[in-house]
């Protein structure tokens, strides 16, 4: 029973980051139809940057929640501007080509940013573990957990919460919603989509980013860190389905659930596991376990 | 409109390349042979992708053929190059048998993702089989070539050299009969409209399998390439970045010229090579805004720049076949 | 004489939607037939049930006694029955002898990967086909580029190639202009004539019926609603209410 709770809690843990980047990677498919290959790297310039606020906060002699807060901060509106621009800036010259050129165009700023990375902050990794302190230990069936780690959960809930309130009950929501379901009833009926496209993307960038704050006291930065996240988000995405809010949040819960019981049961399956279900996914149901509701085209 | 074959001439053509590597520097030399080497497994791709479907996970294969000379290498004791080649291409075709006429059947995107994520269950087993050196891998031997082994680093190069650029140069001929085949008009014919293949009587499933086996072979050619010049193996191979770089070629390439193929993977060397000589850690992001470029200014890839835009094509393409408006009751 | 084609207690639904309805024919070789009918009214459904693109809820189809009704569209066109599509069905960027010549290739059991189609007088034969309708100055030119009705030509061409025993053609005539159809409708009778194939034609223009049929079928909500002549089917009362209009 306690092994059991142990892979839950695990899996859990896992789960609650995977879905906050899961979420951003799907948003933005779902509203753009892009599927973002830069994403990981947003993942990677959240922890990045998270872990240079941690730092500084740190030498200045301010106390570990401080610096939570101020990596947070920092994080939400650095991310945010970046996806605003790039989307403006970047993205939209190439809005109405085939869908394969945008996957290029996200493959390209990919390559930018992994070196862009590797120049400001360099080749070796980089710590940040103060925030990690912060919500003390809990010992729990025998085994020790990180306050923070079990923290993440129900932040990571809130978050999931959040969005989906925020996009089936306000206005604002509806009319994504509305984008994502039928983009050309949507323009026929008067919706910016052009805005609701900025949004959406500076939202998925943020939450990559957020996650990768939040991630940042637990994890070494190094390069390869966001080719690593990006191809398990979409691994998540596919098995939940992509554009599908409620598509991440399972498909996270059970890729960190599979990995839990691999890494308890079978080690040696803990990678290819994630990747064998997306296969599986992909040839018995492949619009996802949550297909994302399509209208039915008169 | 048809052009010649002259086969002579691209015959010459691959002969001249080779014999030219005795003039080239090393470090030129070196580069060729990674280029020719890419160019290979690129040019796989672009086979594949005239059927519409574009394949992600080129490096399962890439893997596959590195992996399988490498165990038998150093089971063996076998060093010979072009036996090692033809055992990475027939591992990459094995496999390429059994996986093919398993996803031939989904479109597209799905069938781009399949191939992604094949390559990475391939690359999540590999990085945990302590069996096979796990995430760092190991090491073979030098390779020889008909009884002889090389102990000059330049005859050894050489010798590298000559075999992959012999050995994608007839690729490279093989896939330009090909795409003038009755054959490979049909594969044309699958990405426009597979359905109407079907209704021809053809089957677009054999179609794509045996474009796939060809691309699969490529690749598994090109991983012993790769092992033999690095005389090391690991589960990089298969990671997806590794298919990624691979896809970029193709891309960068078209799908109109089987000689863009090698221009593109050159180009990607010399970019590489340079950008790490003169500034360390930027050859990336000197790639990405190339790529940004060529999406930009050359839609059709490097080879429309001769091709011409005889054909409206974009890039790689995956087109969904034509809804059938009959089928409304 | 077994009919060429026997369809017995077809049935098929979409939804609410009723395709066909416990539909039975019998269609005797070299017999050319015109389904008519309001659009909804299934004959197309019939079309692509027969061709192996959908399969009926329940019922058979025999194609000269051997029972097709799960094939694929695959098998059944190398059983020998053709079509051709409302909306031509082409390969857009390919050149119309291009279209031809895989429509040619796709007859023998292989293919070629080494040889072009010249090579075993396959091109020759795509040409030839256009010629005979008329479209050989069109040959090299990419089908992207060639207008709707020449289109349906080549579409229809193709359905030839295999020199179907049961051909079945989708509205052939419908977007070609009105000086053209009746050559096109002459130029496949005349095609097929070689082979006494048989010929079945989904029609809405009712001239090209009354001039090209020897029977007519009426549709209707997946029904038949008559069957005879062209000259008592298109008289009959309940085929003018619900199918050419006329009757209020």
């Amino acid at each position: 029973m306690n092994f059991f709770l142990t892979i839950v809690l695990d899996g859990l843990i896992q789960a609650s980051w995977l879905f906050i980047v899961a979420l951003g990677l799907t948003l933005v498919f779902g509203v753009l139809k892009i599927l973002n290959i830069a994403h990981g790297s947003f993942y990677a310039l959240g922890a990045y940057i998270a872990a240079t606020a941690v730092t500084m906060v740190a030498a200045r002699g301010l106390p570990p929640a401080v610096g939570f807060v101020a990596m947070l901060l920092s994080v939400a509106l650095i991310a945010s501007a970046v996806g605003l621009l790039l989307e403006r800036g970047l993205l939209k010259m190439f809005y109405g080509r085939d869908e394969v050129v945008l996957l290029l165009v996200t493959y390209a700023v990919f390559l930018i940013l992994e070196d862009v990375t590797k120049l400001i902050w360099g080749v070796n990794p980089i710590y940040a573990t103060q925030p990690y302190e912060l919500f003390g230990n809990l010992e729990f069936a025998g085994l020790y957990y990180v306050g923070y780690d079990l923290v993440l959960i129900p932040i990571s809930a809130a978050i999931g919460f959040a969005i989906w309130f925020g996009l089936n009950r306000t206005v604002i929501g509806k009319i994504v919603l509305a984008v994502i379901h039928n983009e050309e009833m949507s323009v026929s009926m008067g919706v910016r989509v052009n805005r609701v496209y900025a949004i959406a993307f500076a939202f998925g960038v943020l939450l990559a980013a957020l996650a990768g704050a939040l991630s940042a006291p637990k994890i070494s930065m190094q390069p390869g860190l966001s080719s690593d996240v990006i191809i398990l988000s979409f691994a998540i995405v596919v098995i939940g389905g992509l554009g599908s809010v409620e598509g991440a949040a399972v498909g996270a819960l059970l890729v960190g659930l599979a990995r839990a019981a691999s890494v308890h049961l079978m080690p040696q399956a803990e990678l290819f596991m994630i990747y064998l279900i997306m296969a599986a996914v992909l040839m018995f149901r492949p619009e996802g376990l949550f297909k994302r509701e399509t209208a039915r085209r008169i | 409109m048809k052009k010649e074959l002259h086969l002579p001439v691209m015959i010459g053509l691959v002969a001249a390349a080779t014999l030219f590597g005795r003039v080239l520097p090393t470090w030129t030399l070196s580069l060729a042979t990674i280029a020719a080497s890419n160019a290979l497994i690129a040019l796989g791709i672009v086979v594949l992708a005239r059927t519409g479907n574009v394949s992600f996970g080129q490096g399962l294969f890439f893997a596959a053929g590195g992996y399988g000379v490498a165990l038998i290498a150093n089971a063996w004791g076998l060093t010979d190059a072009v036996a090692q080649v033809v055992i990475g291409a027939a591992c990459g075709g094995l496999l390429g048998l059994v996986i093919g006429p398993l996803i031939a059947r989904y479109s597209g995107i799905f069938f781009g993702m399949l191939t992604l994520a094949l390559s990475m269950v391939f690359y999540g087993a590999l990085v945990k089989s302590t069996a096979l050196g796990g995430s760092d891998g190991f090491n073979v031997g030098r390779p020889s070539l008909f009884g002889m082994s090389f102990t000059d680093p330049r005859e050894a190069d050489f010798m590298l050299y000559a075999v992959s650029v012999i050995v994608t140069g007839f690729a490279g001929i093989a896939a330009t009969i090909l795409f003038k085949s009755e054959f490979g008009l049909a594969s044309l014919a699958v990405r426009e409209n597979n359905l109407r293949v079907e209704y021809l009587g053809i089957s677009a499933n054999r179609v794509i399998s045996i474009n796939f086996v060809i691309a699969a072979v490529f690749a598994g050619a090109s991983g012993a390439f790769a092992l033999m010049a690095q005389r090391h193996i690991d589960p990089q191979f298969a990671y997806w970045t590794t298919s990624g770089e691979f896809v970029f070629i193709a891309v960068l390439a078209g799908n109109q010229s089987v000689a863009a193929v090698f221009v593109a993977s050159m180009a990607l060397e010399l970019v590489r090579s340079f950008s790490n000589l003169y500034l360390p850690n930027t050859w990336q992001l000197v790639l990405g805004v190339f790529l940004l470029g060529v999406i930009l200014f050359l839609p059709g890839g490097i080879g429309s720049l001769w091709i011409g835009k005889r054909r409206k094509r974009s890039t790689l393409a995956t087109k969904e076949p034509l809804a059938e408006k009959g089928a409304a009751p | 004489m077994t009919p060429v084609l026997s369809v017995r207690g077809l049935e098929k639904r979409f939804g609410a939607v009723v395709a066909a309805d416990a539909l039975t024919l019998d269609i005797p070789a070299g017999q050319k037939i015109s389904l008519i009918g309001a659009n909804g009214a299934g004959k197309t459904t019939f079309v692509n049930m027969v061709t192996g693109y959908l399969r009926p809820d329940g019922g058979s189809i025999l194609l000269d006694g051997a029972d097709i009704g799960r094939q694929s569209p695959r098998s059944v066109a190398r059983l020998g029955i053709s079509r051709s599509f409302q909306i031509p069905q082409l390969f857009v960027d390919l050149t119309a002898a291009e279209n031809l010549t895989v429509a040619v290739s796709g007859v023998s059991a292989r293919m070629s990967l080494r040889q072009g189609a010249e090579a075993h007088g396959r091109g020759e034969k795509a040409v030839g086909l256009l010629g005979r309708f008329g479209l050989a100055d069109v040959a090299d030119r990419p089908v992207s580029e060639l207008a709707g009705g020449v289109r349906k030509l080549i579409d229809i061409a193709m359905a030839l190639v295999r020199r179907p025993k049961l051909l079945l053609l989708d509205e052939p005539t419908s977007g070609v202009s009105a000086e053209e159809k009746f050559t096109t409708m002459d130029r496949v009778i005349h095609a097929v004539a070689p082979d006494a194939a048989t010929i079945v034609f989904v029609e809405h223009d009712m001239e090209i019926v009354s001039r090209y049929a020897d029977r007519v079928v009426a549709f209707y909500q997946g029904r038949i609603l008559a069957d005879g002549v062209p000259s008592h089917v298109l008289k009959d009362q309940e085929v003018r209410r619900y199918v050419t209009g006329g009757v209020r």
